[in-house]
């Protein structure tokens, strides 16, 4: 699988850009629209997260890369920041009401919940969180 | 985004066009926290116009309906569609917001 890569700021600055670049990529391969939609909100989580965390004491890099072959579309988004798995995270209580409810962790059970695979690695100093989304429908041409 | 005030006998309309996302989010919670500094203790927001909302959104969305509550306002959602609706579905919060189908059934529903 061959990726295509954006390597930015990690800064908010530069959100629309990557979702602009996803949401291409995303197009090319034909993923139904529900699928991107979903895709879409799981990228900002993750980058957005970036952006908050991983670089506490200034500025750093974020990259970007969708890939995609008959079946799959794939993105992973990479960053050099401190050992991080944002996977480690307790869900959140979607039940509690207005005044208890906590915003932490909704970012992370987006991304859990809208794509269909999501996994962490630790790479040559670098954090990178993968997201699969299968062709909708799976069905073989 | 785009945000459009308008004043009801009984409630301030926000009509909300475009994307909430972690850029845009802020400007949602800006204005509405100055409406409620204003006194404006009654709001619909009417979703109709929102392609887009992400959990910087419901945070947006959480902490002002949580600051109304402690002025004792009211706040309604209306016209929450398609896949905005299908976020509010997966966080929950389609059962901590009250959700009107139109903004006039949102202003009888505050009377």
């Amino acid at each position: 699988m061959t990726f295509d890569t954006l390597k930015c700021a990690a800064t908010l600055e530069n959100l629309n850009q990557v979702i602009e670049f996803v949401e291409e990529a995303a197009d090319r391969f034909q993923l139904a629209t529900k699928k991107k939609f979903g895709l879409l909100i799981a990228v900002e989580e993750a980058f957005v997260n970036v952006c908050h965390y991983a670089y506490p004491d200034g500025q750093g890099d974020i990259a970007v890369s969708c890939g995609a072959d008959n079946e799959t579309f794939v993105v992973e988004i990479t960053d050099s920041g401190a050992p991080f798995d944002l996977l480690s995270l307790p869900e959140p209580d979607t039940t509690a009401d207005i005044m208890d409810r906590q915003i932490g962790g909704l970012g992370v059970h987006f991304i859990r919940t809208l794509t269909d695979q999501v996994s962490y690695r630790r790479e040559e100093g670098n954090n990178i969180l993968q997201m699969i989304l299968h062709k909708a429908g799976d069905a073989p041409p | 985004m785009t945000i459009q005030t308008t004043k009801e006998a009984n409630a301030t309309v926000l009509t909300i066009d475009g994307r909430m996302d972690a850029v845009t989010a802020p400007e949602y919670e800006k204005a509405l926290n100055e409406l409620i500094a204003a006194g404006e203790t009654a709001f619909v927001i009417d979703f109709q116009g929102l392609e887009y909302i992400s959990s910087a959104g419901l945070r947006a969305l959480l902490a002002t309906a949580k600051l109304l509550k402690t002025k004792n306002g009211q706040i309604r959602l209306a016209n929450v569609l398609g896949t905005v609706r299908e976020v509010f579905d997966i966080s929950g919060f389609g059962s901590i917001f009250q959700i009107q189908d139109s903004v006039s059934a949102a202003l009888a529903d505050l009377g």
